[in-house]
């Protein structure tokens, strides 16, 4: 035996699942913060400053490779448990395991990751590229005016609600199970932090949504 | 007599190992409700006898539901559809006249089937020989009050005790995992003075041979939690965690 365990036992594949996905959540909060800015009525001046700053600063800058790293580690971790887990019953049974006993979005976080990883390439393409762009050429990026044009069109509010949903799916069984994987388990602590990771799962994700609809409704201008 | 039924039942016919199998519909008539599902079964291996068919070969020892031998996969639930019972405590009151019951052995990698509905579970017991019991010298029963045990953790450790080894969580889990057994097996031993001595390379020894073994991962789905016939809490698995984490880190080895 060998203290190699610590990182290759299906116990320790779990932590990383855990932590990466609580650093990943941690990201959700200064996203949906800075984002709900776009809310203030001065036409988003107030928002483009706070994404200016975000796009510069050098601390945030290093952040986001850390955020990069967090990401793929936690889609190959999950792709290895997946693929794992699927070999531990080679033969189904004819009538499949009772659908009452587990919640569906606990058996489904895989393809919820999926659908969510599909909605980042778009969501990447739509404002994180021209956003690098900006800042390598040294241009005045103006993140509001970018989001008008995107959630103009009807087909990129559906895109973002469909990722959006699931990201609410996977946040509202991720964010407590992370807990018991780190094996932070309480009789007084756990059912605060599965309430919390239910509001986390409903109020960051309305949020989010509400951004698209308001600006394609003209809400915002 | 009034109230029996007809059934059909579906049922994982077999060979061996190397074989395939595949579910025969048997027909079985005049079942009594008070009989036990096991029962059940033997009234269809006396027909299949009496015909010169081959009986259906299953898992059963002390059929008072304490001993962890009987395992059935009955219309998709392990042990069937009533929560806090294995399949011998299981009655055909909980079916009705006419019903169609598929029953299927656990299905998992770690558990190849023997032959129709029987499974080796021996990689079970290859993990509680990794250290699922306390090899220090306990001596001689001493005055209680000279290992003051907190009623609480006696409790824990107690019902944690209450895992009879059937499978059934690892029957449940989709993926196979084997979490809820060997958490179970490892807290009732880590709660007590006498066990927490060699916690540290139990929990460390006994995970390590139920990756060996083939068992998938947990994903916290909780299915487990609701089809153990004993109840055993998803708070062992917490246990196992942390426990993990802290003998990993602290090894030397």
């Amino acid at each position: 035996m060998s203290n190699s365990e610590l990182f290759t036992s299906s116990i320790a594949k779990k932590y990383v699942m855990a932590l990466t996905g609580l650093f990943l959540i941690s990201f959700l909060v200064i996203h949906v913060t800075i984002n709900s800015l776009v809310f203030v009525p001065d036409h988003g001046a107030t928002f483009n400053t706070a994404a200016n700053f975000m796009a510069h600063n050098i601390i945030i800058r290093i952040m986001e490779v850390g955020l990069f790293f967090g990401l793929v580690l936690h889609m190959v971790q999950s792709l290895i448990l997946t693929i794992q887990n699927n070999k531990a019953r080679p033969v189904k049974y004819a009538v499949p395991p009772s659908n009452d006993s587990s919640k569906w979005y606990s058996r489904s976080m895989g393809i919820l990751g999926s659908l969510l990883l599909l909605f980042l390439v778009v969501h990447m393409a739509n404002f994180w590229i021209p956003t690098k762009q900006a800042v390598f050429s040294g241009e005045e990026h103006n993140s509001f005016e970018k989001m008008k044009i995107v959630f103009a069109e009807w087909y990129f509010v559906a895109i973002y609600l469909v990722g959006i949903i699931s990201l609410s799916y996977h946040l509202m069984h991720g964010f407590q199970s992370a807990f018991q994987s780190l094996g932070l388990n309480h009789k007084k602590y756990t059912p605060m932090i599965k309430a919390a990771g239910f509001w986390f799962a409903i109020i960051v994700p309305l949020l989010f949504a509400a951004m698209p609809i308001a600006f394609h409704l003209g809400f915002i201008d | 007599m009034s109230g029996n039924m007809n059934l059909s039942l579906k049922v994982w016919r077999q060979k061996n190992a190397e074989q395939k199998g595949e579910l025969v519909t048997y027909p079985v008539s005049d079942i009594s409700p008070d009989m036990s599902f096991l029962e059940m079964f033997d009234v269809l291996n006396e027909k299949l006898i009496t015909e010169g068919q081959e009986p259906v070969a299953f898992d059963h020892d002390c059929r008072e539901g304490i001993c962890g031998a009987c395992s059935m996969h009955i219309n998709g639930r392990a042990h069937g559809p009533n929560n806090g019972v294995t399949t011998c405590q299981l009655h055909m009151r909980s079916f009705k006249d006419g019903d169609t019951i598929v029953v299927e052995p656990w299905r998992a990698a770690a558990f190849p089937v023997v032959k129709d509905l029987v499974v080796d579970r021996s990689a079970f017991d290859r993990i509680i020989s990794k250290g699922g019991y306390i090899s220090v010298n306990t001596g001689n029963a001493q005055d209680a009050n000279n290992l003051p045990v907190p009623k609480v953790d006696a409790d824990k450790a107690f019902e944690a005790a209450a895992c009879i080894g059937c499978g059934a969580c690892v029957a449940t889990c989709k993926n196979g995992s084997a979490m809820l057994f060997v958490s179970a097996k490892v807290s009732q031993l880590s709660l007590l003075p006498q066990g927490k001595a060699e916690a540290k390379e139990r929990v460390i020894s006994m995970v390590n041979q139920m990756d060996e073994e083939g068992f998938g991962s947990c994903t916290n789905t909780g299915a487990c939690e609701i089809e153990c016939p004993k109840g055993i809490s998803l708070e062992n698995i917490a246990r196992l965690n942390r426990e993990f984490a802290v003998a990993t880190a602290a090894s030397e080895k």
